[in-house]
C-alpha cells in the first residue's frame, strides 16, 4: 500500500469534516414550527361507552331456569352500543359536531373522541354537549366554561360520566 | 428501473473515483458501508450502556438525570451522550447509502435477495430505536415525539383506548408508560442486532469491522463533533403547553412534520407501500438464472478450498457419499450459489495441464467448464503478436474490457477473476501463449462478488491456496482494479503492464518454466 501524500490527508480530513458537519447540523436543525404565535390548542378527548342499543329485558323465572346454572342472569342485554354524539361550541359558534361509533368488532366498546382545535390565545367561552343515550335529539350532558387561554396553552376537555362529568383541564 | 440503477451507479462510481483518490480503495468508506453500520451500532450500544448507568427512569427524574449527565459530567457522560446521538445519526446515513449502493450496483437480485430482503425490516427497527431514545430525555422534543407518535399509532385500529391519551396533560402522564419506553429502547436494539446477524448469514466472511484506519477516522470525527457541538436537551416537557417549535433530528424525525398535514392513515399506507416496494426490488426484474456450480465427485478430494472461498456460503462439506477413501465432499446449495465461479478457481484439480479428456475438476460452472476455458485461452492468444503480448482475464463488473482487445492484447471473460485457477496463468505463460497475464477485476475494495479480488491477490501472491506456482515470474502477472467508469485506468494499467513487460528480458526458458 502506498503512503498517502498531503493531498490524500487533506482529502480525507475534508471528507470526515463534511460527514461530521452534516451530522452535527442536521441532528438539531432546522427548527420545525408547529403552532403559530398567538395561538392555543384545545383538545377534546375522552372514551365513553354510549347506552345499549336496546333496553335490557328482564327474564322471567322460566327463562332463567332454561339457562345453564352458571349463566343465569336476570337481564338479557344486547351487546351493541349507540354512538356518542359530541358538539363543541366556542364563543357561540359550533366548531365541531361528530357522531363517534362504538369500538370493538361487535360495536360493544367505548366510543373514542380525540379532536384538536387551534384557537386564538385569548378568553373564550367553551361549551361541550354530549349525547350518549338512545334519544334522537338533545344532549344528555352539557357543560360550559369561560377560559383564558395563554399563547400555546394546551386546554384539555375530558369527560367522565358520574360526578365529574365534563372536565376542563 | 435499469435507467435509475445506471444513473445511481454512475453517481456512486464518480464519488468512488473522488474518494479513491484520497482514501485507498480498501479504506474508501463507500466500500465499507455495511461494516461502518456495525461499527456505529457498537458505538451506540457502548455509549448507551454508559448512559443507562446514570439515567433515572422515573418520568419526573429523567430530564434532571440527563441534564446532570450532560453538564456535571460533560467530560464523560456529556461526550457519551453526544457520541450516542451522533453515532445513531451516522448509522442512518450509512444504512441508506448502503441500501442505495447495493441497489445501484445490482447486488440484490437473484441469489443475493436474502440480504436485501432481511435488511428492509431493519429500517423499521432502526427508526424505532432512534425515536424511542429521543423519547426518554423527556424534553420538548420528547413531548413532541410522544404526542405525534402516539396520535399516529392511534390511527391504526389496534388500541381500544387511544395511546395518545397518556399524554393529554401532566395529570394523565403515567410513569408506567415511561418505563415501557425504556424497555422498548433496550429491547428493540437487541432484536435489531439479531436481525443484523440474520442479514449477513449468507455472506461468508461478512465485513462487520471496518479497516482500523477508517474506524479510527470516523471515531475521531464523532468525538470532534461531540466536543464541538455537544448533544443538549431542549426545555423540559410540559404537557400543559403545546410544543410551538422544536429542533428536530432530521435523520430520524424527517417524517414527523408530515404528521401535522398528512392524515395518519395515509402516512401508514405510504410507508407500508414503500416498504413493500423495497422488499420486492430483488425481483424487479427477476435476474436471469444461471447454471450453478457442479461437483464432480470423481475429481473432488474433499480438500474444502471451494468451501473456504465461496463468498455466499453456498458450499458445505459433507461426509463422503461415494464410498471413496476421502473423508468429505463438497455439496453445492443451488439456492445460494450465485454462479461466480470462485469455487472453480479454488479447486486444485482444475489444472489445464491435464489432457482434454481428463480436464474435469472437482467443481466448476457448467457454462464455463475448464475445458472450454482452456480452449478459449488458446484461441484468444493465437493471433497475438509482438513482444508484450497480454492475456487479459476480465470480470464483467469492473471497467469494460472489450475495447482492450488488439494485436497484442487478448481478452477472456469470466464471471469473476477469482474464477480463474492460478494454474491457467502458469499454462498461458509456460506455453508461450502470452508474455504477461493481466487480471482485470472490479474496483479495489469493491468486488462485485465480495471476495474475488482478495482471493485472487492472495493466490497470485502465494498467500492462499491454490498458490500461483513459484516457477511463474510474478512480474509477468498484473492485477488491475478498476470500477465501471474507470476505463482510462484500465487502459493505463494495460499500457503500464506492457511497458513493464517490455523492460523485462524476453521470456527465457526459465521464465516460461521449461526448466522445471
Amino acid at each position: 500500500m502506498k503512503k498517502p501524500g498531503a493531498a490524500s490527508w487533506i482529502g480525507q480530513v475534508t471528507a470526515y469534516a463534511v460527514f461530521g458537519l452534516l451530522i452535527g447540523i442536521l441532528s438539531a436543525w432546522p427548527t420545525s414550527a408547529r403552532i403559530a404565535a398567538g395561538q392555543a390548542l384545545i383538545k377534546l378527548s375522552f372514551t365513553h361507552a354510549g347506552a345499549r342499543l336496546e333496553e335490557c329485558r328482564k327474564l322471567d323465572p322460566a327463562e332463567i331456569a332454561k339457562l345453564a346454572p352458571n349463566m343465569r342472569v336476570e337481564l338479557d342485554c344486547s351487546r351493541g352500543r349507540v354512538p356518542v354524539v359530541v358538539e363543541l361550541k366556542i364563543d357561540g359558534a359550533v366548531w365541531y359536531r361528530g357522531s363517534h361509533e362504538p369500538t370493538g368488532l361487535w360495536g360493544d366498546g367505548p366510543s373514542v373522541v380525540y379532536e384538536k382545535f387551534r384557537v386564538p390565545a385569548r378568553e373564550h367561552h367553551v361549551e361541550v354537549r354530549i349525547r350518549d343515550s338512545r334519544r334522537e335529539t338533545g344532549f344528555d350532558y352539557v357543560a360550559s366554561k369561560t377560559v383564558e387561554l395563554v399563547e400555546h396553552q394546551n386546554l384539555v376537555i375530558d369527560f367522565r360520566p358520574g360526578e365529574q362529568g365534563v372536565i376542563f383541564h | 428501473m435499469l435507467i435509475l440503477k445506471n444513473i445511481m451507479r454512475q453517481g456512486f462510481e464518480r464519488v468512488d473515483n473522488l474518494f479513491d483518490s484520497f482514501f485507498d480503495g480498501r479504506n474508501n468508506p463507500l466500500h465499507q458501508l455495511g461494516a461502518l453500520g456495525w461499527f456505529f451500532y457498537w458505538i451506540v450500544a457502548a455509549s448507551g450502556i454508559y448512559l443507562y448507568v446514570f439515567f433515572d427512569t422515573g418520568v419526573t427524574q429523567a430530564y434532571e438525570s440527563v441534564q446532570r449527565l450532560t453538564h456535571a459530567q460533560w467530560y464523560a457522560g456529556g461526550i457519551m451522550r453526544s457520541l450516542h446521538r451522533y453515532a445513531s445519526d451516522a448509522l442512518v446515513i450509512v444504512v441508506f447509502l448502503h441500501l442505495a449502493r447495493e441497489f445501484a450496483m445490482d447486488r440484490l437480485r437473484g441469489k443475493r435477495w436474502f440480504s436485501w430482503f432481511t435488511g428492509v425490516p431493519l429500517l423499521w427497527f432502526l427508526y424505532a430505536c432512534g425515536i424511542s431514545g429521543y423519547w426518554l430525555v423527556w424534553d420538548k422534543l420528547a413531548q413532541y415525539i410522544a404526542i405525534n407518535t402516539t396520535e399516529w399509532l392511534d390511527t391504526l385500529p389496534l388500541f381500544g383506548t387511544p395511546v395518545a391519551r397518556n399524554f393529554l396533560n401532566s395529570d394523565m402522564l403515567s410513569g408506567r408508560f415511561f418505563t415501557l419506553m425504556v424497555f422498548i429502547h433496550i429491547a428493540v436494539p437487541l432484536v435489531m442486532l439479531l436481525l443484523m446477524w440474520i442479514h449477513i448469514q449468507r455472506h461468508a466472511g461478512a465485513r462487520v469491522n471496518p479497516p482500523r484506519a477508517l474506524a479510527a477516522g470516523t471515531l475521531a470525527m464523532l468525538l470532534a463533533v461531540s466536543i464541538a457541538r455537544p448533544a443538549l436537551s431542549q426545555a423540559p416537557a410540559d404537557l400543559d403547553m403545546v410544543v410551538a417549535a422544536v429542533d428536530l433530528d432530521w435523520f430520524y424525525l424527517a417524517l414527523y412534520p408530515l404528521m401535522d398535514v398528512v392524515p395518519g392513515g395515509w402516512l401508514w399506507l405510504g410507508l407500508a407501500v414503500a416498504t413493500l416496494l423495497l422488499a420486492i426490488l430483488p425481483w424487479v426484474p427477476p435476474e436471469r438464472s444461471t447454471a450453478v456450480a457442479e461437483v464432480d465427485l470423481a475429481n473432488c478430494n474433499g480438500c474444502g478450498r471451494c468451501f473456504d472461498d465461496c463468498p455466499y456460503s453456498a458450499i458445505r462439506m459433507e461426509p463422503r457419499s461415494d464410498g471413496s477413501s476421502y473423508l468429505s465432499e463438497a455439496v453445492v446449495n443451488p439456492d445460494l450459489c450465485a454462479s461466480c465461479g470462485i469455487c472453480a478457481g479454488a479447486c486444485p484439480t482444475a489444472t489445464p495441464f491435464r489432457r482434454a479428456s481428463e480436464l474435469v475438476p472437482g467443481i466448476q460452472l457448467p457454462d464455463i467448464s475448464m475445458v472450454s476455458l482452456r480452449e478459449k485461452i488458446i484461441k484468444a492468444c493465437k493471433g497475438l503478436t509482438g513482444r508484450n503480448r497480454i492475456l487479459v482475464f476480465g470480470c464483467g463488473h469492473g471497467a469494460p474490457n472489450s475495447a482492450l482487445t488488439g494485436a497484442a492484447v487478448a481478452v477472456v471473460d469470466l464471471p469473476c477473476i477469482a474464477a480463474l485457477p492460478p494454474s491457467f496463468i502458469d499454462f498461458a505463460l509456460s506455453r508461450d501463449l502470452a508474455d504477461g497475464v493481466l487480471l482485470a477485476g472490479c474496483r479495489e475494495g469493491d468486488c462485485h462478488h465480495r471476495l474475488g479480488l482478495d482471493w485472487s491477490e492472495m493466490r497470485i501472491d502465494r498467500m492462499r491456496d491454490p498458490y500461483l506456482r513459484k516457477r511463474v515470474p510474478r512480474e509477468r502477472v498484473f492485477i488491475s482494479e478498476a470500477g465501471r467508469v474507470q476505463t482510462g485506468k484500465r487502459q493505463g494499467d494495460v499500457a503500464e503492464f506492457q511497458s513493464r513487460l517490455g523492460a523485462l528480458p524476453p521470456q527465457a526458458a526459465s521464465a516460461r518454466g521449461d526448466s522445471t
